[in-house]
């Protein structure tokens, strides 16, 4: 259990998916214009990260370990993540249309989040069975969907900013970013 | 003006005009990983030209083999194989490479440029010009990477490529090689490309949040917001 937490501390803050571990920025950057958007996102990254870290560990586990094909795992993991959120999307326009309204849209932006491929190869190169890979996963999840509505909180406000004329758009978004990241290194002591 | 799709205007095009990182602003993630020293953004930026490369060639000469319904998943292969090998080249002969970019090398599967390129370009062009214009953004991307990194290790190390450039008494600033320190570099560099309007690097200013240039899913239109833009175009087909 208590190591099961630290996988979850370390993952979600102490090594942040997007401040320290630059996966995932590209969601960051252009979907946290407004809250509701970026928490939309941050909904659908936790939904998909969570169901395909686990999917991606059994594979490897029971699968690609066992016929000795482990080289093969970035086309693998990428084809299962690809079908995996095309599924997901389908499953969840027949059976729960509300959540389908509220993350359809972000759905099939997910598949090159490199976060989700991220997590899945972070997982075996940690040697993570499968609850700890899920468990990894929901926490990068979380981690990522924490720092991307701060990041649309924190731009909601810089828009009444006077900013000066070349640091309008990206440059001031870049920087709000490299100051959260700085503050992100205070969890460090954490574990 | 250049003729179009000849290959010095491609390699012009992607070095200069449509420069993947400073003007599209794709594939933020490598871009702000690696370039912690000079000789890693241009590792990874090389790597990153093999591979766009080659992915290019393999899809423009496919292009009239592979459904259009398929088309995504069958990139993707083609654009995963090309990685894994590089991946284990890499690991056997330059391991120190390797073990500097570490994760990040199976990550170019989802890089933006790569897939962005196959779909905007190489499916729709000849075998030559796609070559180039593989090799003009894998530059473009490779310069972009190095400038980067020297800015990065010049502050925050003192050096570039490893070479002493300040004088002993100039003291180092650790955070410009730690991860705040990506996010300031890339922040400056756009800002004084906006102040001298080298390039619209202003982006992601209208429409829908999901649509922005920033977002990769206007990765050639086409890729992340892919199937959504297609529903569109079909729906407004059928009408």
């Amino acid at each position: 259990m208590r190591e099961l937490l630290i996988i979850a501390i370390g993952a979600a803050f102490v090594n942040n998916v997007v401040l320290s571990q630059f996966m995932g920025l590209c969601p960051f950057l252009g979907v946290s214009k407004k809250i509701e958007t970026a928490a939309g996102m941050g909904g659908a990254v936790i939904f998909v990260i969570t169901i395909s870290s686990f999917v991606t560990s059994i594979i490897y586990r029971a699968i690609l370990v066992p016929l000795d094909m482990t080289y093969l795992q970035t086309i693998v993991f990428i084809l299962v993540i690809a079908a995996l959120v095309q599924l997901v999307e389908m499953f969840l326009k027949k059976s729960i249309p509300s959540l389908y309204q509220s993350l359809g849209v972000y759905l099939p932006l997910i598949t090159t989040n490199c976060a989700v491929l991220g997590v899945a190869l972070t997982n075996v190169q940690n040697g993570y069975g499968v609850l700890e890979s899920t468990v990894a996963g929901i926490a990068t999840a979380v981690g990522f969907t924490v720092s991307i509505v701060i990041m649309a909180g924190l731009r909601e406000k810089i828009e009444y900013n006077d900013i000066p004329e070349p640091f309008k758009g990206m440059p001031v978004v870049l920087l709000t970013a490299g100051l959260m990241s700085i503050a992100f290194f205070g969890f460090s002591g954490l574990i | 003006m250049m003729r179009e799709n000849t290959p010095a205007e491609r390699l012009y095009n992607g070095i200069v005009k449509e420069n993947p990182t400073f003007v599209m602003l794709l594939g933020m993630c490598p871009t702000l990983a690696v370039t912690t020293m000079a000789i890693n953004g241009l590792g990874m930026g090389l790597t990153t030209t093999v591979i766009l490369t080659m992915s290019n060639l393999m899809i423009s000469l496919l292009r009239k083999v592979i459904p259009d319904g398929v088309r995504m998943p069958a990139y993707i292969v083609i654009v995963a194989s090309f990685v894994t090998i590089v991946q284990f080249l890499l690991q056997g002969f330059i391991p120190s490479l390797y073990a500097s970019l570490g994760i990040f090398i199976p990550l170019i599967v989802v890089n933006c440029i790569i897939l962005g390129r196959a779909e905007a370009y190489a499916s729709k062009h000849g075998v030559i010009a796609s070559i180039f214009d593989g090799i003009g953004m894998g530059l473009g991307f490779t310069l972009a990477l190095t400038c980067i990194g020297m800015v990065r290790e010049l502050i925050g190390a003192g050096k570039i490529f490893g070479i002493q450039i300040m004088p002993s008494f100039y003291h180092p600033v650790t955070i410009f090689i730690l991860a705040p320190g990506a996010f300031f570099v890339l922040a400056f560099l756009i800002a004084l490309q906006n102040k001298f309007k080298i390039g619209s690097a202003r982006v992601g200013e209208d429409g829908h949040p999901a649509c922005s240039r920033t977002s990769c899913m206007n990765c050639g239109n086409r890729i992340c917001s892919g199937r959504m833009a297609a529903q569109t175009e079909n729906k407004e087909g059928e009408a």
